[in-house]
């Protein structure tokens, strides 16, 4: 539930190569951190995932399936900005995702439906914290708030996956750092995967399982889009290791990559 | 720049033009009765009051109805329904193309050329078709302003963040309920918008159509009576055209505050 294969994935623009021979087996439960220069591609990688961009070359398989080349239920998404509705309250945000899964065609719920509905969503707005603000407009919430309740919004209906693009790169260093304490137990609770994209090195450190850096192994000024972003570093900051370890992959299969109590 | 007038400040000013006006009229009127004593051009205000009361409050000696209440009533209803159905293409069109790729590939040129063709050339086309009645008035107001709305839906539709669009899709949507709960609900408030400045033109168009072709309606009845240089008929018609439009416009604006006090938020602070 939640394991990403990255096979020999390439993305060109033309003649322009983004990313290139990107090889990564990423286990369920694992809290990925990106980082790498700007125009390092990690953008480009987490559009991959996410279903927004396909691979050039190279395939991606989630649970050993090939993704779906648009994004879905099973991956849900936080995105530095625009990630809530404007036209819906707090609770409708979180409603919606509900009413998305239980009402195909008016994508609207009734009765005791929509109790239960209501219920949870409530319960999700009290876990971000957002619980005064249940009736209010994203207009009237600060940056950091409507964060929060785009997260309450993409693990409603609890993906194997979630994705963070800069979730917290607009957003004060007081504020950034009640993110990570709200984030950080809700990854456990819910044991998915996490691939989350960041600038902030110290996040990127204090937040992952494993962190991932992207950049260019070579230029060459004569052809400055001939080469690619690629795998630079891959540390493992699983916690039974006592320093950060570069290059480790572990073998597939032995003893998967539990973190922190991820799995019990 | 940084005087503001208070409440009771703003309203006297916004009044004042309209007392000038006023004031200025009347006293042209007058001079005009003064040097010519049947002058018509410009009818001192008894007069049009007592044109008034006789338009809206005898009936007529032919007919029997109140000339100023059958007229209002018939070019409101081509009006409204013109404005209904332009509404609607405009919504679903706007919809369509702003959100589907696919549609504005096959319909985006045909629309952009559509709203490029004067209505009003298409006018006689109109009446030929549809014949002299209601119906071919309604065709030109529905012709004259839903492609603007369309294509303004659309302009609409594609300023929605590609972010929320995605978010939506991660939750499990289809295209159908991005397109029901994420993007109309977004785009109402912008389709009364586009219905406010659409006012204008439906109105012109209307008029038009009935300047040529009616027997009954405000703009026949400015037309009928211009023969006759009857301006203390054509003066309040003029005058109450406009405050319908008025009323209208400041009706749907706050409709839209109110029932979308989301979209507005910016506006308040």
């Amino acid at each position: 539930m939640g394991a990403i294969s990255v096979k020999n994935v390439w993305v060109e623009y033309g003649e322009q190569v983004v990313l290139e021979r990107i090889n990564l087996e990423i286990a369920t439960g694992a809290f990925i951190t990106v980082v790498g220069p700007s125009g390092a591609g990690k953008s480009t990688f987490l559009r991959l995932v996410l279903g927004q961009e396909r691979p050039s070359r190279g395939n991606i398989l989630l649970d050993g399936e090939p993704l779906p080349p648009e994004p879905g239920r099973d991956r849900g998404v936080v995105f530095q900005r625009y990630s809530v509705f404007p036209h819906l309250t707090v609770l409708g945000n979180v409603l919606l995702a509900f009413e998305i899964a239980g009402s195909r065609f008016f994508a609207h719920l009734r009765g005791s439906r929509r109790r239960v509905a209501i219920e949870e969503s409530e319960r999700l707005i009290d876990e971000v914290g957002l619980k005064p603000h249940r009736d209010k407009y994203p207009s009237a919430l600060s940056g950091g708030m409507q964060q929060r309740l785009a997260i309450a919004q993409a693990i409603a209906l609890k993906p194997r996956v979630l994705l963070l693009d800069e979730p917290f790169g607009a957003l004060d260093p007081g504020t950034r750092a009640q993110m990570h304490a709200l984030l950080k137990p809700l990854w456990r609770e819910c044991g998915m995967t996490v691939i989350m994209v960041t600038h902030d090195i110290k996040e990127a450190f204090a937040l992952g399982t494993r962190l991932i850096a992207l950049n260019h192994y070579r230029a060459d000024p004569h052809a400055p889009g001939r080469y690619g972003a690629t795998i630079t570093y891959d540390f493992d900051l699983d916690r039974d290791t006592a320093v950060p370890v570069l290059g480790f992959q572990k073998p597939a299969g032995s003893g998967n990559q539990t973190n922190g109590g991820a799995t019990p | 720049m940084n005087i503001v007038p208070g409440r009771g400040a703003g309203i006297m000013l916004a009044l004042l033009p309209f007392v000038l006006i006023a004031v200025v009229y009347t006293v042209a009127s007058a001079e005009r009765r003064a040097a010519n004593a049947e002058d018509k051009v410009l009818p001192p205000v008894q007069e049009m009051a007592r044109s008034v009361v006789h338009l809206a409050f005898e009936p007529d000696r032919r007919t029997g109805e109140y000339v100023l209440w059958t007229d209002t009533a018939a070019s409101l209803e081509r009006l409204l329904s013109g404005l209904a159905v332009a509404m609607s293409i405009g919504l679903a069109f706007g919809l369509a193309l702003g959100l589907l790729p696919v549609v504005k590939a096959t319909l985006g040129s045909l629309v952009g050329v559509l709203s490029m063709i004067p209505p009003m050339a298409l006018l006689p086309i109109l009446f030929i078709t549809f014949g002299l009645g209601d119906l071919s008035k309604i065709v030109l107001i529905v012709f004259g302003v839903a492609p603007f709305m369309a294509r303004d839906l659309a302009l609409a539709v594609a300023a929605i963040p590609r972010e929320q669009l995605i978010k939506a899709q991660t939750l499990g949507a289809s295209t159908w309920q991005v397109a029901l709960r994420v993007v109309l609900p977004q785009i109402l408030p912008r389709l009364i918008e586009a219905v406010r400045l659409s006012l204008g033109p439906a109105f012109l168009f209307l008029i038009a159509a009935e300047a040529i072709a009616a027997d009954v309606g405000l703009g026949y009845r400015i037309f009928l009576v211009r023969r006759y240089l009857q301006m203390e008929v054509i003066l309040p018609y003029v005058v109450w055209i406009t405050l319908i439009a008025y009323l209208m416009d400041f009706a749907l604006a706050r409709l839209a505050r109110l029932a979308f006090a989301w979209a507005y938020a910016e506006e308040r602070r």
